[in-house]
């Protein structure tokens, strides 16, 4: 693993990981191309790749959001992508007050979002607190539905490495199949992107064969889509198996224009490696409309081959309801009473 | 996903086909026939009808009646009666407020006016409802706001405006072309007999309508219908003052040649060959969506079309393949769907040219992209078409092809970048993507053209004049130079 | 041809032979004759041989628009400041030869006074002009409050070289008049000159080159109008045409060809009157209006992402 030196003025935050146990039973990933590689090579070299990145424009990025959004999706393409959606949830508790009641309910409902109606399809994870992770696979078990739990200190990341790394093992050895970790914003607005990138290599080598990571940025926090495009490619280059956009703690989290520059991000990682990685919007995606926006973006923009839950996700908890009442609606040619959607 | 089950579609990763949405057509409420309006009346014109067409289905959409130069005559005196006794004499905050009622008329049949003019011209719902029917609104809206401060122009105390405005418009915005000309000419005083294009007379007919209903008195605005004969007849007519036309260079050349010694004044807006220019520090990905929407906005039917692709050869791979991925997601189709990109070609005559001089730059030796997005068998399409190779002596790269091809040049330096796109007798629009602040001012001082946009393409408002230097024409239209082009200089 | 009494100082007391002198043209900052070497006799008021002037030829013409539109550069790249300046001294330069020019006026038919007047004024009608070069873009230009977040500003810009026929009844002040505007707006110019007032045309040419205009920004043809007007608006490296002295015979067939390259002309509406106020109608008629959009968006993200 590469190493890199603090900058004279500022102390290293956390000692250098040990490395961890699980990596030498992972499987290399494949090469990447050389100046991917050589990317890595120090912080300067990496600095100067992330500012070599080319810039975003916000104006141009929003108006083309703003034209994906007048897309109509209707009749079959729009049960097809209701259907889709469903599928792509991370049905999400994350509060201090979350009981083994609560995260059991949720894991009940993600098996069968629409009791009423067998047809509709399971979520595609439970996303919880590490301390949760065993309630949640107890519930889940023997079922696709996978389970999904923050770590890293969630959601500020604001400790030392060897807690993110106790926090991650916590999850994975409690039955966690999927690591949402955060980025070190300090780090990354400090400039500190070595730190950052050797945070997401730490955890990425913890989960290496046990579960895939997902690397969060908090674009909240990031302040600039120039910011989020650098991020999106640091984590790509840690090894994330998932750009996640925010921890749902931070406004503003998932909006259109964040997530079409996570998804050029995959696309042009692809283009450039062959690896395809996941995406996940997090937090303000509440309704069907902006869920079929977001799906309409992932296919113009990333392409189809990402309109599937292993490669596309919503961190989502009450977008699930409006799904069911749209599936619904779409079915039954008339829109149901909210209150026949189960709470949780 | 196990709840999957056998009768269930393919999985989306597959292909996503958007289910059609067609706007209703019914909404347009296309009558049979159309009148001109002439005097405050839709009167029958003195011709044979003419048939107008939905190029979305090459199938006749109505039947329109045509003027004869009889029926200038009758309009043009009917404007002049106008000008003199009502139109001339009222105030100018009176005015404005006609002006205010006919960009709320308009906002109120907005609907309406967007599905008619896809229906006439070919272009998408999408650009009708979101840009050609909001934009002609506002610009009634703020040249309304002009009419009574007509003395802040800088033009003199009290600026007398012109008469009578012959305005002739083309097909690619119709109605938007006719608030362009009619509101500023109103606004200053002046009285208009306006000729729409023969292939889209309809919308600038309702624009009539909602004229007539916003009370203005009879003979101040005034639509003849016809083909060139009869724009020529209206330019031409010895009762005009000022003439303001819209169209492409070689009948403008043709309109200021035969006003020669008429002392008549004359706004040209004419054709253009845009260069869109891509430095290497280019925020690439808006960069593509810019080239995009430069040329494959109204199927590149538009006469600021930013139509050659001048980019910095370090990224000129890398844009191209970006260029070309995206290009293939755009949706070309029927003009009614909400989800279709790129519409009709407006005629068979404008598509015949189009696919001429695609086949001469074959013929040149261009490297042809060309999406595979399935066009509708029926009505007039091209699809989205992109030249790589090409190189400045082709009649690709200096003819006006006002369609939905883009030539793709190279470059190295700036000087070199500004002497590629300065090298056109057009002058008309240029866009330029740099994220370095200085370069994107001093390009855009270099350009010798009359818009610039710098990290953006095809923005317009009725606030920011537009016009062109050398071939692409004389005269602004929008903001405060283009009120001028209505009114005497008396400073 | 008798030599008239005006052709030269010098022979007016007849104690030597005078040196009547030849007017040459002013082409790029030099003053060449004739590429055809043909030259015509220029007369005083009374009749009398004057001086002789160049006849430039359509070859001439060309070449004083090669030599323009490389004085368009320069010129359209001085600061508005330096622009300013430089109509300044001209303006001072004039005042310096006032007396002289007075004189050539008398000869022309002026009386004493009515010359003076006329040098005076055209010495405040540069001044005027020298102060519009760093305003023009200030009362011409705007910011655009356009509805979506980009900056927008239309500015005035030289529309590039313009041909200047200048007219007749007025051989100072209404030279001046014309080429004001078009050097103060940043154009460069070749200027045909009336027939009959070659010399004082020549005369203010050496006052041009003495200014600090640089090379080629005004250029200065004497000859037959009827001759070079025609390849001046069909010559296609013109951008605009000032058809203030065409005469009327000619004007319908100069605009029609200026018309072949689309070229701006302006006729003015009323027979000028060169003792009123200059109001912004010329300086308007030389100028293109330029319109530039910047996106400016928002600063961050809490401030935008509104979809």
């Amino acid at each position: 693993m590469t190493t890199y030196a603090a900058r004279p003025d500022q102390a290293p935050e956390t000692a250098p990981a040990a490395p961890p146990s699980t990596a030498t039973a992972t499987p290399a990933p494949p090469a990447l191309p050389s100046h991917l590689a050589g990317a890595t090579a120090d912080e300067a070299t990496l600095r100067r790749f992330l500012f070599g990145l080319p810039a975003v424009d916000p104006v141009g990025l929003e108006q083309r959001s703003a034209t994906l959004a007048t897309r109509s999706i209707k009749k079959a393409s729009k049960l097809a992508a209701i259907d889709l959606a469903i599928s792509m949830v991370d049905l999400t508790t994350l509060e201090g007050a979350d009981t083994p009641g609560k995260v059991r309910n949720l894991a009940r409902k993600a098996l069968a979002p629409d009791p009423a109606r067998p047809g509709t399809p399971q979520v595609a994870a439970v996303c919880v607190y590490p301390d949760r992770v065993a309630t949640a696979a107890d519930e889940l078990a023997g079922s696709d539905v996978k389970v999904a739990s923050v770590a890293t200190a969630f959601p500020s990341g604001r400790s030392s490495l060897e807690v993110k790394l106790a926090d991650t093992r916590l999850a994975l050895e409690s039955g966690a199949d999927e690591i949402d970790m955060v980025i070190d914003r300090g780090a990354f607005l400090a400039g500190q992107y070595g730190l950052v990138l050797e945070q997401i290599r730490a955890v990425k080598a913890e989960c290496a064969g046990r579960a895939r990571l997902k690397v969060i940025l908090e674009t909240g926090e990031l302040a600039t889509y120039d910011n989020v495009r650098r991020a999106c490619w640091l984590a790509l280059l840690g090894g994330g198996d998932f750009l996640k956009t925010s921890t749902g703690k931070v406004n503003p989290a998932a909006t259109l224009p964040l997530v079409q520059v996570l998804l050029q991000a995959v696309r042009d990682w692809r283009d450039q490696t062959g690896q395809q990685v996941a995406v996940k919007p997090a937090g303000g995606i509440r309704t069907t409309k902006d869920a079929i926006r977001h799906l309409v973006a992932v296919n113009e923009v990333a392409g189809p081959e990402w309109l599937d839950p292993h490669w596309f996700r919503f961190g989502a908890s009450s977008l699930l309801d409006d799904l069911v009442l749209q599936r619904r609606a779409q079915l039954d040619g008339h829109y149901a009473d909210p209150d026949t959607v189960a709470l949780d | 996903m196990t709840t999957q089950t056998t009768d269930r579609p393919a999985p989306l990763s597959a292909g996503w086909t958007y289910a059609p949405a067609p706007e209703n057509a019914a909404i347009a409420a296309v009558k049979d026939r159309y009148l001109p309006f002439v005097d405050g009346g839709f009167v029958e014109g003195r011709g044979e009808d003419a048939e107008t067409f939905n190029p979305g289905t090459a199938e006749v959409l109505a039947t329109v009646s045509q003027s004869t130069t009889d029926d200038v005559d009758t309009a043009v005196a009917a404007a002049r009666r106008a000008y003199d006794e009502v139109w001339g004499p009222m105030s100018g905050a009176e005015r404005g407020r006609y002006l205010f009622r006919i960009a709320r008329g308009l906002a109120e049949r907005a609907r309406e006016l967007a599905v008619l003019e896809s229906l006439d011209n070919g272009k998408p719902i999408r650009e009708t409802r979101d840009f050609d029917v909001p934009t002609a609104a506002q610009h009634f809206f703020y040249h309304a706001g002009w009419a009574d401060k007509l003395q802040h122009l800088g033009l003199g105390a009290a600026p007398r405006p012109l008469g009578v405005a012959a305005q002739v418009i083309p097909w690619n915005f119709p109605l938007l072309m006719a608030a362009w000309k009619i509101a500023p000419a109103l606004a200053a005083g002046n009285t208009v007999v306006i000729k729409p294009a023969e292939t889209t007379p309809l919308s600038v007919l309702v624009l009539a309508e909602v004229i007539a209903d916003a009370g203005l008195p009879p003979g101040v605005v005034n639509v003849v219908t016809g083909a060139g004969d009869i724009g020529s007849a209206l330019v031409n007519h010895p009762g005009v003052d000022k003439v303001a036309f819209t169209g492409s260079t070689a009948v403008g050349r043709e309109i200021q040649r035969s006003l020669a010694g008429t002392g008549r004044r004359v706004t040209l807006e004419l054709g253009g060959k845009g260069a869109n220019i891509v430095f290497d520090d280019a925020a690439l990905d808006q960069a593509v969506e810019g080239i995009v929407n430069g040329i494959f906005f109204n199927a590149g039917q538009v006469c600021c079309a930013g139509s050659r692709l001048l980019v910095q050869e370090p990224v000129a791979e890398e844009v191209l393949a970006k260029l070309e991925a995206r290009a293939q997601t755009l949706r070309i189709g029927d003009p009614l769907d909400k989800n279709t990109d790129v519409g009709a070609i407006n005629s068979p005559t404008q598509k015949a040219k189009i696919d001429e001089l695609v086949g001469s730059g074959v013929a040149e030796g261009a490297q042809v992209w060309r999406s595979s997005c399935p066009v509708p068998e029926r009505g007039w399409y091209v699809a989205p078409t992109i030249l790589s190779h090409t190189a400045g002596s082709m009649r690709v790269v200096r003819e006006e092809i006002f369609g939905p091809v883009l030539t793709v040049e190279t470059f190295r330096t700036p000087d070199e970048a500004v002497a590629k796109a300065n090298n056109t007798p057009y002058g008309l629009s240029a866009g330029v993507w740099t994220e370095k602040g200085s370069r994107a001012m001093a390009m855009a001082g270099a350009l010798k053209v009359g818009v610039v946009w710098d990290n953006t393409f095809n923005r317009f408002d009725p606030a920011a004049s537009f016009g062109g230097y050398g071939e692409s024409g004389f005269g602004r239209e929008g903001g405060r130079a283009g009120m001028a082009a209505y009114l005497e200089d008396q400073s | 041809m008798r030599i008239g009494k005006s052709a030269s100082a010098a022979n007016t007391d007849g104690s030597r032979l005078g040196v009547p002198k030849t007017y040459k043209l002013y082409v790029g900052g030099a003053f060449p004759r004739s590429e055809s070497g043909r030259t015509y006799a220029v007369r005083d008021a009374e009749g009398g041989f004057w001086a002789n002037a160049a006849l430039a030829s359509r070859k001439d013409v060309r070449d004083a628009v090669v030599a323009a539109r490389k004085g368009a550069r320069a010129w359209a790249k001085a600061t508005p400041y330096n622009r300013g300046q430089v109509v300044y001294r001209v303006a001072e330069m004039l005042d310096g030869r006032r007396s002289d020019f007075a004189d050539l006026l008398v000869t022309g038919g002026a009386d004493r006074d009515a010359a003076l007047a006329e040098v005076d004024a055209s010495i405040d009608r540069l001044v005027h002009h020298a102060g519009w070069t760093d305003k023009l873009a200030s009362v011409l230009g705007s910011t655009n409050p356009v509805s979506a977040p980009y900056f927008s500003y239309s500015a005035p810009e030289p529309t590039g070289v313009v041909g200047v026929l200048a007219p007749t009844g007025s051989p100072l002040l209404g030279l001046v008049s014309v080429l004001a505007p078009v050097l103060a707006t940043g154009n460069a110019s070749v200027v045909v000159a009336a027939q009959p007032d070659a010399c004082v045309a020549i005369a203010f040419a050496e006052v041009l080159a003495t200014s600090d205009v640089p090379d080629g920004v005004v250029n200065v043809l004497t000859g037959s109008v009827a001759e070079l007007a025609p390849v001046l608006a069909a010559h296609g490296d013109v951008d605009a045409l000032d058809l203030t002295g065409a005469p009327a015979e000619l004007r319908v067939e100069l605009e029609r060809a200026a018309a072949d390259t689309v070229k701006r002309v302006f006729v003015p509406r009323t027979a000028p009157d060169w003792s009123a106020e200059p109001g912004l109608a010329r300086l308007r008629a030389f100028l293109e209006i330029k319109t530039v959009w910047h996106p400016t968006g928002a600063l961050s993200l809490s401030g935008g992402g509104g979809y």
